[in-house]
């Protein structure tokens, strides 16, 4: 997850982009008002120590006497277990609440995830998403959480503090509390400056992993260009910014604390010149004296605290808008209302009312444009009866990967419709006609578990004979028993264990279990070996057997043998016709394969 | 690293070699420590000084230096009339107080951050220069973690535990000095919780590692999920799985919460029972302070003076369990960087020579294996004359990538020699073979900066115009410039992601850019299609002749036009030969062309125009 960009950094903060937030916290009431009581608790003890001092050295230590001491002793350790037992309580409780709120919002992603549109995915990048719903949402489920209890934790005891000490002595309450507008501004000003710094030193810490990265996993491109030394003398700029930004960062972070202790020592030392003052005139104790020192010295903790969370807040704000901006991105293919009521959403579907497929496919007056401007196609039209194979050939960029795109309704056309037996596809669920598709990329795709499991994929409940007669009718049976766990070996992350053939045939038994109706394969360019490339070309004529099927094909065999070859280009059908026709032809697809 | 048995210790010779050169600033960091405990410690004598001498008008012990002070400044009762001073002596001491604290992180900082640049680039020109077999052994995100985390850990033990360890000892050692000379029992009083509260600590974050490690993992495993689920989404949504994934992230998101509010939870435990530990400690030692303040000649100003350095030391003790429970981290950071740090780094195993090189290579027997001497290949001897042209085929695992890497010497073959124009490689110094020797890898690297950048990534003065003839043969210039950047776009990690087709020419175009003599194509047009494999190949034939090329490739008709072929089979050179000769031969060569040409990926140009 080395994907953290720079951020902009915004000045305001935006109140409606954390009441938004704030939501997910505010779902959790009884949880909360427990943190709140907790905290109150809490901070009403810290105000109560220096009183529960005052009375000791004004009582005990002025008359000189011990009586009541017991008592006060007792009172003294009930009020430091209370308060332990409440500061257990609202960090459990801050805790527990954050973790609620990253759970609520993570799983709101994911969900959402599960509904956006491909339009979406080609936009964004895996490492785009990830970011935000790991690394964003942990850290703003911390935040509000936190903020919540520190700001308010902070808060009361400031207040409490201040009745305390107007309660005490009102005219030294005013002369010792005048200095603290300054420290709070002071600590704004800092806490900003500091978080800013140290982003700059993240980001410039996550560029020196990036070299690191890059000079591992380019070691032998390194090594081939023999770049070793210029390489290490551009890593050695990335070290040294590195140094001088986190000087700088822990510079101001050491300025910083010295003029608050200075400044809170001014408040002390006013306390303690005019206070003193006042003892020896007779107008206040001893004790008095004390509980204003402590005062001082604790108000500005919390007001630099208070300081520190506004800033974390700024800061956090480019976080909050990307994952408010992710959970509001519209779908842009919806069923409808009427379609879900009978066909049930993409989670709970009715599969009782969902009327069987037959595979009969037809674009008509068909248009499609990925940006407003550019036609991709443009009164396209076509009929696929249930059943025959259609082989797509164009050049790059031509259209073909649209055409299956639409089939597989993971765009719309923008203008004209899509009929599947007939019927407009928009009038039943996106689940109904996926669960009836069979799909196999160009890089195949296989999810981390086992053979079974992926092989499994589309159909959880299939038995395990279902699942060996579909691996043994593509041809895998014999490489997956050759593994040393045979269909219980292990994939590891995106099949990273198996060859890209291996994984091919995995996923043509995948598409065989799931018997769907309608098949697309996008075919791969790259060249595998030949022996293993046969098997593939033998597994791909078993799928398409009695199936509707697309594919954007590069290898002659399959397009002669479809029943149907399309020529794309120009938003539309160049040539259509079989292999041979399209040769005697001599047009366009005689010219894509000779004229080079 | 699977030496848990043995007790590990700091490395001190590492931390020794990365702080060479910063240990001033480490010792000047030390002293401002001192320094700043002394004046911290100052500041509630001046308290007391003040409410018990100065206020309340009794005689306490002066030393002779604070004596000479009041009666400098006009005696207590001077004092008494200008209570400022004693503000203003605070505040002096405070500021020095700062001053110190300032110096300290300053040079503490520049310490640590130098140390960590100094460990960073000794790893990074280590990892640049280890042989390449030592990569290929070793897991990229292994190392990535030790040159981040594990610099990390080291940077803040030098950073904040080694300073944090010395603070505390002098900071208990000075209080306890001080607290003893003005009240025995009190002072014992006053620290008798602090082993425990230390004990506490140290105990707990030893045990509580555990759980942190769980519910990293548990986060690791929910980013999987969704990761997985992320580049899978088209297959996901082409059979309609999603609600087999939702439940399946449901599951981890639960998993993870739970085990994260569960050390939370720990965590709230620990911090409630050390905060009433510390909290109680306080209250006992005022409380003991006030008895004897009531019943004794004991001053009001030491009960402060007590209950404030009881204060000053609970915490900082509790902090020193903890480190000292981290420190297990530390030395098992240094281990492990140091374990990158002493692998061997690659080494001329030979004369050095430069010579000039043409390009005419000899293979006389060669072996090679990662394990056994001969497990990859066996007894290879073939020739290739300056200008001509090598295919070699032969299908995965058969070991022709590693016989084009032994070219380069990125290994060393275990038997016979490879000669180039009459001097054996392992004579030539590796940087000059290199350079004279370019590879396009079949899964080529491209650098995160710019596509212009990358193609002349060896010669970063080049002309532009020699980029574009190199881009154009590799047939990839059009495609750049459809990019909304063109040349400047940026790839890698930060930039946009290239097809693997995109990827293969660019790295093809880099090595056209460096005119070397011989020029290797690992399987390098693999992933690109047939027709552009073709204009690549039309581009080569220019260079035909001039420069020794040897093509990889499963396609036959990427190979049939070289001057010779080599087909290596279960690391054997079984045929050799023109393609005509191959064909003749009716072996693996012919079997393969004419598996090739009924499945059609023959280029239909001879297929179709023979039928015609």
């Amino acid at each position: 997850m080395s994907y953290i960009k720079e951020e902009e950094f915004t000045k305001k903060i935006d109140i409606n982009l954390w009441k938004r937030l704030l939501e997910y916290a505010l779902r959790w009431k009884k949880l909360l008002a427990a943190i709140i009581v907790s905290l109150i608790v809490v901070s009403f003890v810290d105000i109560l120590y220096p009183l529960l001092s005052k009375y000791a050295i004004d009582h005990f230590v002025a008359q000189q006497t011990v009586d009541g001491l017991g008592g006060y002793i007792a009172v003294t350790i009930a009020v430091i277990i209370i308060q332990s037992l409440c500061s257990v309580c609202f960090v459990m409780g801050a805790s527990d609440l954050e973790m609620r709120i990253s759970y609520d919002i993570r799983q709101e992603c994911f969900l959402k995830l599960q509904k956006l549109s491909f339009s979406y995915y080609d936009k964004t990048s895996v490492g785009y998403i990830m970011a935000r719903v790991i690394s964003d949402i942990g850290r703003l489920s911390e935040m509000i959480a936190w903020s919540i209890v520190d700001i308010l934790l902070s808060f009361t005891f400031i207040i409490g503090c201040i009745i305390s000490m107007f309660a005490l002595n009102v005219k030294l309450a005013f002369i010792t509390l005048a200095v603290m507008p300054v420290l709070a501004i002071i600590a704004v000003i800092f806490r900003t400056k500091i978080l800013r710094q140290y982003r700059l030193v993240r980001s410039i810490n996550s560029r020196i992993t990036g070299a690191y990265n890059e000079g591992i996993m380019g070691a032998m491109t390194t090594k081939t260009l023999v770049r070793e030394q210029q390489n290490f003398e551009d890593f050695k700029i990335l070290t040294q910014n590195m140094r001088h930004a986190s000087g700088k960062a822990a510079h101001l972070n050491a300025i910083f604390m010295p003029i608050v202790m200075f400044l809170s020592a001014i408040g002390t030392a006013l306390a303690l010149q005019i206070g003193g003052g006042q003892v020896l005139n007779g107008v206040i104790t001893f004790g008095t004296l004390s509980s204003f020192i402590s005062y001082t010295t604790q108000l500005f903790d919390p007001i630099q605290q208070i300081a520190q969370k506004f800033a974390e807040l700024q800061n956090a704000q480019a976080s909050a808008e990307r994952v408010i901006s992710l959970l509001d991105t519209k779908e842009e293919i919806t069923d409808s209302k009427e379609v879900v009521a009978v066909y049930g959403d993409n989670f709970t579907p009715k599969k009782e009312n969902w009327p069987p497929i037959i595979g009969d496919v037809t674009f008509k007056h068909v248009d499609f444009s990925y940006i407003p401007e550019e036609k991709v196609l443009k009164d396209f039209n076509l009929h696929v009866p249930a059943g025959k194979s259609i082989a797509l050939v164009g050049e790059t960029g031509a259209g073909k990967s649209t055409i299956i795109n639409l089939v597989c309704r993971f765009y719309e056309p923008t203008g004209g419709k899509i009929l599947i037996d007939g019927v407009d596809y928009r009038a039943r669920s996106q689940l109904w006609l996926q669960s009836n598709m069979g799909y196999v990329l160009q890089q195949p795709h296989l999810f981390s578990g086992t053979i079974r499991d992926n092989i499994a994929f589309g159909r959880k409940d299939a038995t395990e004979e279902e699942i060996h007669a579909a691996a043994r009718m593509v041809h895998a049976e014999e490489f997956i028993l050759a593994q040393k766990d045979g269909y219980n070996t292990q994939v590891g992350q995106g099949g990273i264990r198996l060859s890209t053939g291996q994984k091919q045939l995995i996923s043509f038994a995948r598409v065989i279990l799931a018997d769907p109706r309608i098949f697309v394969l996008d075919e791969a360019t790259s060249s595998i070996d030949t022996e293993t490339e046969q098997l593939i070309q033998q597994a791909i004529t078993t799928v398409l057997k009695n199936r509707t099927s697309f594919i954007v094909a590069h290898r002659l065999s399959t397009i002669r043998n479809s029943d149907l070859i399309l020529v794309i280009g120009n938003g539309g059908i160049i040539e259509s016709g079989t292999h041979q026709q399209l040769l005697n032809q001599k047009g366009a697809y005689y010219n894509l394969y000779t004229h080079q | 690293m699977a030496q848990n048995t043995k007790k590990r210790h700091i490395n001190w010779k590492l931390i020794y070699k990365i702080t060479y050169g910063y240990k001033r600033y480490l010792f000047g960091a030390i002293i401002a420590v001192l320094l700043t405990i002394l004046f911290s410690y100052a500041i509630p004598m001046v308290t007391s000084f003040t409410i018990d001498f100065v206020i309340s008008g009794k005689d306490v012990n002066l030393s002779p230096l604070v004596e000479n002070l009041v009666s400098f400044f006009g005696g207590k009762e001077f004092l008494r009339n200008h209570l400022y001073l004693c503000g203003i002596a605070m505040l002096l001491l405070t500021i020095f107080n700062g001053l110190f604290s300032y110096i300290r992180a300053c040079c503490v900082n520049y310490a640590s951050e130098s140390s960590a640049m100094t460990l960073r680039n000794m790893l990074y020109e280590h990892l640049q220069n280890v042989p390449y077999d030592y990569h290929k052994h070793t897991s990229t995100g292994d190392l990535v973690q030790r040159c981040s985390s594990d610099v990390e850990i080291i940077r803040r033990f030098v950073s904040m535990q080694f300073i944090e360890i010395v603070r505390t000892v002098t900071r208990v050692i000075i209080a306890a000095i001080i607290m003893f000379s003005i009240h025995v029992p009190l002072t014992f009083v006053s620290m008798c919780t602090l082993p425990i509260t230390f004990a506490i600590s140290f105990f707990y974050f030893k045990k509580v590692r555990n759980e942190f490690i769980v519910a990293d993992e548990a986060e690791g495993e929910l980013s999987a999920v969704l990761q997985e689920n992320l580049t899978g989404v088209r297959v996901v949504r082409a059979f309609g799985q999603q609600k087999s994934e939702l439940d399946k992230f449901t599951q981890k998101n639960q998993a993870y919460r739970n085990l994260t509010y569960r050390v939370l939870k720990l965590l709230a435990y620990y911090w409630g029972g050390t905060d009433a530990l510390g909290y109680l400690q306080i209250a006992l030692s005022t409380a003991v302070g006030i008895y004897l303040a009531a019943t004794t000649d004991f001053t009001l100003g030491n009960v402060l003076l007590f209950s404030s350095y009881t204060g000053m030391l609970t915490w900082p003790v509790r902090q020193l369990g903890r480190i000292l429970a981290d420190m297990g981290r530390a030395t098992v950071a240094m281990e492990r960087i140091d374990e990158i740090l002493s692998a061997p780094l690659e080494k001329e195993p030979g004369k050095a020579l430069k010579p000039e090189i043409k390009g005419n290579i000899l293979f006389s027997h060669v072996n090679f294996g990662y394990d056994y001497p001969d497990e990859v290949l066996k007894d290879i001897s073939f020739e290739a004359r300056a200008g001509q042209t090598i295919g070699i085929l032969g299908s995965t695992g058969s070991g022709k990538s590693s016989l084009v890497q032994l070219m380069q010497r990125l290994y060393q073959c275990t038997g016979g020699h490879i000669d180039i124009d009459g001097v054996n490689i392992n004579d030539i110094e590796h940087e000059h073979l290199r350079s004279h020797i370019g590879i396009v890898l079949q899964e080529p690297f491209l650098y995160s900066r710019s596509i212009l950048d990358n193609i002349r990534i060896t010669n970063p003065s080049a002309d532009v115009e020699d980029v574009y003839a190199a881009a154009r043969a590799a047939a990839v210039h059009d495609v750049i410039l459809k990019f909304d950047k063109g040349y400047q776009t940026l790839v890698g990690e930060r930039g946009v992601t290239l097809s693997g087709g995109q990827q293969q020419r660019v790295a093809i175009a880099r090595t056209l850019m460096r005119k070397a003599p011989v020029l290797i194509f690992d399987d390098s047009m693999s992933a690109v299609d047939t027709e552009t494999d073709l204009s690549i190949r039309k581009a080569l034939r220019n260079i035909h002749g001039k420069r020794t090329i040897f093509i990889i490739s499963h396609r036959i008709t990427t190979l049939m036009e070289s001057d010779k072929i080599l087909v290596l089979e279960h690391g054997r050179l079984v045929e050799e030969g023109t393609h005509q000769q191959l064909m003749n031969k009716n072996g693996i060569y012919a079997r393969i062309a004419n598996i090739q040409e009924a499945t059609g990926q023959l280029n239909l140009e001879k297929e179709e125009i023979g039928r015609s």
